[in-house]
Order: structure tokens, then C-alpha cells, then sequence
């Protein structure tokens, strides 16, 4: 059984490599690792602003995805429409209008100069909306009979939602959380369009300087996986911690 | 236990669940036992009686207070009872021994080795020491039941509320909880329960009232009820309940 797993692996990479040759082959691609080799530095100081925005956006991700979960479920009629209609008007139009129209309108109206915070802030307020939505469906996929009994205990709306309610929604949408994290490390790279020097815009400089965009585009692919793999992996970590058996 | 019910209306959509319920209860009355055919209003009544329900109209007084219907004061008189659920709700995430020390703690002001003392005491009285820390998935029906009866009598209620506590358990756990239940009643704790155990209603309670179409029909002691019924509707059910019996 196991040495037949091995040998379909194989055969599979085996195949993947062959083609991949066959397609590279057609191109009659000329290599130059050496001239992209120089760029390290600039690809690797984008790589690093990438981390940093990510890393910003991600903790302004989940806080204000919280707010706009727990704000879409509140009786208060004005705050449920307010994180509503944020969300309707964020998940209904591009990222890219938005980081256009938050950039040179909102943040320039702001005085707001410093383009990686203007970046990390637009991002969260993208990733945030949908944040929102997966908590929200966590919350809502919590049975009625839990906030009964938390209300029969005597807790109040804070204690429920933090010892009761969130524990578990939070367990449930750990995979869908982590997809979302690593779907904004990826939107990152649009931030490109801002000219932030971040790591896509940092690969294109690179890139053109060269004029080798297999051996910049390859690495940045790399590049983006080594930030998303870690969060599907630590996901998947605490899936398992926390499961409920 | 006194309890005054004046022309309680609960509707849910066009279903009229309470319709003008009235009942008065002597102070002397030690249980109260809820029966009546499903989808009656026992456990809407038994819901508006804990504070987890707000009545349509009418009006409540327990112990010569009226039920208030603000929501901080209704916590309060929460806190002050215990509430057991028929599909026992406990929180999945915390084991058998968190459920019972985080109301403790959370609600109680208790510290935590109090609250650990406690628990511990229960947990061996009930025969659960060796599930303490286990999680609720890991507990039988009956298990999880007591569990879930501790968590709600640890904190001494004044009254225990107990909503068709054995209708999710099969004939050998039901006996288990019941027993339970009966030491709670002899050893002085006030009880009102809905229940379809009919021998045990009859065995436990001072009074038995017989809700149907959201209204009282009869209210008696067991004796007078079973032996005797005024209602016809009460007579016709209990002669078919107890056909086989």
C-alpha cells in the first residue's frame, strides 16, 4: 500500500515536471539567473514590506472584522445597518477602485502622506468586511440554546459573547479565518498600484530592469508562498488543538 | 414558593403560545409540576416563570414581586435561580468541571478555589469525580444532564427551574436524573418542572397544573388531579397517557 502511494506520487511529479519542461521548452526561454541574482536585495526589502503590511493589516483585519461582526448582529437598528451597508458596499466593488478611490480621495482629504499606512489601512478595511462575514456566519451557526443558557446563568452580552459565544464560532471558522489571512497577504500585492515597494511592484522593478520575468515572477510566486503556507499550516494547528471530539 | 400568573399572552408570529394564563399558587407549595400534551405552552409558561421570556401582556409575581421586564433586573433575578434545559445545554468547549466553576466565577464573584471546591464536592455527591475533566461529548445523555443540573443548583437557588429535564434521556438515565431530582426536592430546594413523567410529577410535586392551548386548565394537588380531574380535557388526557402505565 505505502510503496504504491510512493510510486503514484512519482508519477505524478513525474508528469507535473514534464509538462511544465514541455512549456518552458516552447518558449525557448533564455535564462539569467544572474542578472536577477543582483536584484536580490530589492526583491528581498519588498518581501520585507510585504511581511510588515500583512502583519498590520492582519491584526486591523481581525479587530475590525470583529466590530463589524458583533455590529451587524446588535438590536441597535442604526450601528446593524452602518456595519451592513459596509460590508454590502466593500464586498460589492473591486479592491482595486478602492485602493484608488482610498487613496487619492480619502487619504489624500486626510493629509495622509505616509503611503504604508495608508496601504495597511485600506487593506483592513477590504479584508476586514469579509472577515466579518465568516465571523458572522461562525456566530450564527452557534445554536440558540447556547445564548439561552448563558442568559439562564445570568451572564451579561460581554460575558456571553466573550466566554460563550466566540470560543466556539472562532473554532468553527479557523479554517475559513485562515484562508482570509492568506488572501489578504496575497491582495497585498496590489497595494503595487499605490506605489508602495512592496514585493510585487519590488519583483516588477526588478523585472524590467533585467528583463528576466521568469526568474522575478518564479521567486515572488515563492515568495508568497512561504507567508501562506505557515498560516494554512498553524490553521490547521489549531484546528486539531481545539477541536471538539 | 408564591406564585401569582394573571392573564400571561405570549405569541410567536400568528401562534398564540400563552393565551390569558392565570394561576395562583399557595406559599406552602414546595413543586410545582408543569404536564400537558406537547405544544401546550408548559414550557413558554416555564420560560416566562425562569425571566428568559418577556409576556406579550399579563403579569408575573413570584414570591410577592413582580417579574420586572427590564433586562439588567431580570439578569439579576436570573442569577438568583437555576435553570435546567431539556437538551442540557452545556458549553461544549469547557469541560464538566469548567462548566460548573465558570458561572461561579463569572456570575458568583466566587474565587476560583471556591468555586474548584465546590465543584468538586458536587461532581463526587452526583457520582461524576472520575468525568470532571472530561468535555460534554465525552459524557453519557445522563451524564451531561447532572452535569448540567449542578451547574445549575451550585449556586443555591432560591428556585430551580427545570424544563422537560429527562425528555432527551433514555428509561435507565431518566431514572438516574429523576432520582436526582427528588433528593434535590426532599432536601428542601424549591422546583418547578414541566415534565411527561406523570408518576413522577405525581411522586415530587405539591402541586400539579395541567397546561394545554396556553392556558391552565386544572391546578391541584397530584392526588386530586390524578385521581380526580374537574377538566374533562384533563381527564381524557390522562386516562390515554396512562393507558399503558
Amino acid at each position: 500500500m505505502k510503496l504504491r502511494t510512493y510510486l503514484l506520487g512519482l508519477i505524478v511529479l513525474l508528469l507535473l515536471a514534464l509538462a511544465s519542461w514541455q512549456v518552458l521548452a516552447s518558449l525557448r526561454y533564455q535564462w539569467n539567473w544572474a542578472g536577477i541574482w543582483e536584484q536580490r536585495e530589492i526583491m528581498l526589502r519588498g518581501w520585507g514590506l510585504t511581511i510588515l503590511i500583512s502583519l498590520g493589516a492582519l491584526l486591523g483585519t481581525l479587530i475590525f472584522g470583529l466590530i463589524l461582526a458583533i455590529g451587524q448582529e446588535t438590536k441597535e437598528p442604526v450601528t446593524r445597518t452602518v456595519c451592513r451597508g459596509y460590508v454590502e458596499l466593500i464586498r460589492g466593488t473591486p479592491l482595486l477602485t478602492q485602493l484608488l478611490l482610498g487613496y487619492y480621495v480619502i487619504a489624500a482629504a486626510f493629509n495622509l502622506d505616509n503611503k504604508i499606512i495608508a496601504g495597511i489601512l485600506l487593506l483592513t478595511a477590504f479584508e476586514a468586511a469579509y472577515m466579518a462575514e465568516i465571523l458572522r456566519g461562525g456566530v450564527a451557526s452557534i445554536e440558540r440554546s447556547q445564548w439561552d443558557a448563558a442568559r439562564a446563568l445570568g451572564l451579561d452580552r460581554r460575558q456571553t459573547w466573550r466566554f460563550v459565544i466566540l470560543p466556539q464560532a472562532l473554532r468553527r471558522v479557523l479554517p475559513g479565518m485562515a484562508g482570509q489571512c492568506a488572501s489578504l497577504v496575497k491582495d497585498s500585492s496590489l497595494l503595487s498600484v499605490l506605489g508602495i515597494a512592496e514585493f510585487a511592484k519590488q519583483t516588477d522593478v526588478a523585472v524590467s530592469s533585467t528583463s528576466s520575468p521568469l526568474e522575478g515572477y518564479l521567486p515572488m510566486a515563492l515568495g508568497y508562498l512561504a507567508l501562506t503556507l505557515p498560516l494554512s499550516w498553524l490553521a490547521r494547528k489549531l484546528e486539531q488543538k481545539w477541536k471538539v471530539v | 414558593m408564591k406564585i401569582e400568573v394573571q392573564s400571561l399572552v405570549k405569541t410567536y408570529g400568528s401562534q398564540r403560545a400563552l393565551d390569558g394564563l392565570s394561576l395562583s399558587l399557595p406559599p406552602s407549595t414546595r413543586c410545582l409540576a408543569l404536564i400537558g400534551p406537547s405544544g401546550g405552552g408548559k414550557s413558554t409558561f416555564l420560560r416566562h416563570l425562569g425571566g428568559l421570556e418577556l409576556p406579550d401582556s399579563g403579569r408575573i409575581e413570584v414570591n410577592g414581586k413582580p417579574l420586572s421586564t427590564k433586562e439588567l433586573e431580570l439578569r439579576n433575578y436570573r442569577r438568583k435561580n437555576g435553570f435546567l434545559f431539556q437538551g442540557y445545554n452545556l458549553f461544549p468547549h469547557l469541560t464538566a468541571r469548567q462548566n460548573i466553576i465558570f458561572p461561579l466565577v463569572q456570575v458568583h464573584g466566587k474565587s476560583n478555589a471556591e468555586a474548584q471546591d465546590l465543584a468538586t464536592t458536587h461532581l463526587t455527591r452526583f457520582g461524576l469525580a472520575s468525568h470532571a475533566e472530561k468535555l460534554p461529548v465525552q459524557l453519557s445523555g445522563g451524564q451531561q444532564q447532572r452535569v448540567a443540573l449542578i451547574r445549575a443548583l451550585v449556586s443555591s437557588p432560591e428556585l430551580l427551574f427545570l424544563d422537560e429535564p429527562t425528555a432527551a434521556l433514555d428509561p435507565e438515565m431518566t431514572v438516574e436524573v429523576l432520582e436526582l431530582v427528588r433528593e434535590l426536592i426532599l432536601g428542601g430546594q424549591e422546583v418547578i418542572l414541566c415534565t411527561h413523567e406523570m408518576g413522577f410529577a405525581r411522586a415530587v410535586a405539591d402541586v400539579v397544573a395541567f397546561v394545554a392551548a396556553g392556558k391552565i386548565s386544572e391546578a391541584a394537588p397530584p392526588d386530586a388531579l390524578f385521581n380526580s380531574p374537574q377538566n374533562p380535557d384533563v381527564a381524557r388526557f390522562l386516562s390515554r397517557v396512562l393507558e399503558f402505565r
